[in-house]
């Protein structure tokens, strides 16, 4: 993995191939990669669907090789729907596969002349960018099934659906799971239409003749891969909670905590919670014949995700995550599993972020488009968005940009991006995280449910504002850290509450690098990485003041808690003292 | 005095999802546990209407108090 991959689009006859190696960026992979050649080589006021914005894809430092968990994938650019950085990560199996055929990134540099479409092939034999017009406006289920007749289903495709060819705000960039399914999506800031807007609909992967990565001191390595795997298993959360249920197992959760944004963040609880929630999910899966434990890429452990079948036991969409069936169910009204799953699989199959879908749908339901709870009218503006008509590209903009359209205040946005599924107002410390994150209002980027909520990694109250910042900050560059390794997230679970699950993560590191970091050596990546991106978000306007949440969730109270968001705005400055 | 128990997830098996309950004025959190056959591990998340609470915090009449076991997501 010591490739780097460029391809301009731009260039006079045809996209230019450009194969270097990755010396300038030594050690790097991951988000740390991303955000360095963004950092590096874009201009901080380039337009984010110009020529001058350059799309990065780079797999983690362990992808690729035997460790377990380490198939995320990285997407770096400048965002179309915050104006800053953005790095949005992804599981499926593009990021073994790339790693495997060498590359620590490909970056796609310059724009395709307009109506030009191409597709990327890569295998052991070399790189191959060809026009693919009959891929024109595809949506992603049936792209890859056109894929599959030409290059078998043992590929792994990064690509995009009409929602990237329109260059909309909330377009994603899908990644096929172990099914071959364009189910995996690098969903939040637009890195589809970055994706779009250089002309590039599919990058097709392929690694066959081609082995694992293969570690400096393969013995080191093996010992600390097991012990990491027995971390995994035997801690409560990543053993048995989130195979048996996903991520939606919050649902209840959340609710009960208050913090469950309901209609449009007007309430902290939905009446309809107990219909939507993991557990009953998990058995209208079971009770189908669908699979609620299953894992999106080869060497999840964990194996938080499933698939969810219809009434009739066929397959309908993955296994709903916790955040869109908040996003399409909660905060919509919208109580029915089956229209969520629908709206699961149509975001999917366009190519749309699901949070900022679902955002953007309550908040034309406030604008009186469509009534809260109604499952059928946000399916038809889903569809909408599809079809690219003016009302669908206005939602597919995102949320930001249709409460601007429809002259609604209430835009639960920070940066121009939609906030995940838990109200800043009763879970504070999140509130910390979306206010000051470089990506706009992200859950991941620092993700302070674990101290606030889930008693993981120590308590803080939740509705008190004392102990967030230190909580958001330490979280924050813990989690750039470890968006650099391909590693998923949610082995965070294991690491806050194991400090030897922790110390085997960088036993693993060093054994495959030859290096001999320690956890400070860790932290100090993560704070480099953010340091990078702050600056980049600086130099291209963002002040002390982007930093905020909207105003009312200052001054308009949650019920049942009655709770404002309390945090200073000198305590959010203070976030990236460190 | 009475109050609403909710159980979610594994600790459903073999028990319930919701009941209520007559119980002595003064009990506090571990009596529940008692009740319900739980050590402190299984219930590392308690919430009484809504609040974190823990395994001494008392109980009042018409409280509303859930248990969860180890759980996570995002
Ligand atoms: S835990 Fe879930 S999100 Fe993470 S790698 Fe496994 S299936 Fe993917």
């Amino acid at each position: 993995m010591d490739k780097i991959l460029r391809i301009n689009m731009s260039a006079k006859g045809g996209p230019a191939l450009k194969e270097e190696s990755n010396a300038k960026y030594p050690g790097m992979g991951g988000r740390a990669l991303t955000t360095a050649i963004i950092a590096g080589e874009v201009h901080p006021m380039a337009n984010p669907l110009g020529e001058e914005n350059k799309l990065v894809i780079a797999p983690g430092l362990l992808s690729g090789s035997a460790a377990a968990m380490s198939g995320r994938i990285s997407i770096g650019c400048k965002s179309p729907l915050t104006g800053g950085i953005k790095e949005a990560n992804s599981g499926g199996q593009a990021a073994q596969v790339m790693a495997r055929l060498g590359y620590a990134a490909i970056v796609l540099e310059g724009r395709a002349p307009e109506g030009e479409l191409y597709k990327v092939v890569i295998n052991k034999d070399g790189v191959k960018i060809d026009k693919a017009p009959e891929y024109k406006m595809l949506p992603n289920y049936d792209l890859i099934e056109k894929v599959k007749a030409t290059h078998g289903d043992k590929v792994a495709c990064i690509s995009i659906g009409p929602a990237g060819e329109m260059k909309l705000g909330a377009a994603s960039i899908a990644c096929t799971d172990m099914e071959f399914r364009p189910t995996r999506h690098a969903g939040r800031g637009g890195v589809g239409a970055v994706m779009g807007s250089k002309g590039v609909k599919i990058i097709i992967l392929d690694d066959a003749g081609l082995e694992n990565r293969k570690p400096a001191d393969p013995e080191k390595f093996r010992e600390a891969n097991k012990v990491f795997v027995e971390g995994l298993r035997t801690h409560a959360v990543t053993g048995s909670a989130l195979p048996a249920y996903g991520t939606n197992v919050l649902v209840n959760l959340i609710n009960e905590a208050g913090g469950f944004p309901t209609n449009n963040f007007k309430e902290g609880r939905f009446a309809g919670a107990s219909s939507i929630s993991g557990e009953t999910i998990a058995d209208i899966e079971t009770k189908r014949g669908a699979n609620p434990t299953h894992g999106c890429h080869r060497g999840c452990v964990i194996r938080c995700s499933g698939t969810y079948h219809d009434k009739n036991g066929k397959f309908l969409s993955k296994q709903p995550e916790y955040e869109t069936v908040w996003a399409h169910g909660a905060n919509c009204g919208i109580d029915d599993p089956d229209k969520i799953a629908m709206l699961d699989f149509l975001d999917d199959n366009y190519g749309l972020d699901t949070i900022d879908m679902g955002a953007a749908i309550a908040v034309a339901m406030d604008a009186g488009l469509a009534k809260f709870g109604d499952g059928d009218a946000a399916i038809n503006l889903i569809k909408e968005v599809g079809k690219g008509t003016p009302l669908g590209r206005i939602i597919g903009s995102g949320a930001a940009t249709t409460a601007k359209v429809f002259g609604v205040e209430r835009a639960p946005v920070v940066k121009g991006q939609a906030m995940p599924a838990y109200d800043p107002r009763a879970i504070q410390g999140i509130g910390v995280t979306y206010a000051t994150s470089t990506q706009g209002a992200d859950h991941t980027a620092g993700y302070c449910i674990t101290a606030n909520v889930l008693k993981v990694g120590g308590f803080v109250d939740p509705l008190k504002s004392e102990g967030q910042v230190e909580l958001s900050r330490n979280l924050q560059i813990a989690t750039a850290a470890i968006d650099s390794t391909g590693m998923c997230l949610f082995i965070a679970f294991a690491i806050l509450d194991q400090p030897e699950t922790f110390q085997a993560l960088i036993d693993m590191l060093n054994a495959f690098y030859g290096l001999s970091m320690t956890a400070d050596d860790v932290a100090a990546l993560g704070k480099q990485i953010l340091t990078m991106e702050r600056d980049f978000n600086k130099k291209a306007g963002f002040t002390a003041l982007d930093d905020r949440l909207p105003r009312y969730f200052y001054t308009e109270k949650l019920p049942p808690h009655n709770a404002l968001f309390t945090v200073t705005d000198e305590e959010l400055d203070s976030v990236y003292n460190w | 005095m009475k109050v609403k128990v909710k159980l979610f997830a594994t600790l459903r098996d073999g028990r319930f999802s919701e009941k209520e309950f007559e119980i002595e004025a003064g009990s506090d959190v571990e009596l529940l546990l008692k009740m319900f056959n739980l050590k402190h591990e299984d219930v590392p998340i308690i919430f009484i209407n809504g609040r974190h609470a823990d395994f001494d915090t008392r109980i009042m009449d018409n409280d509303d108090i859930a248990f969860f076991p180890p759980i996570g997501g995002g």
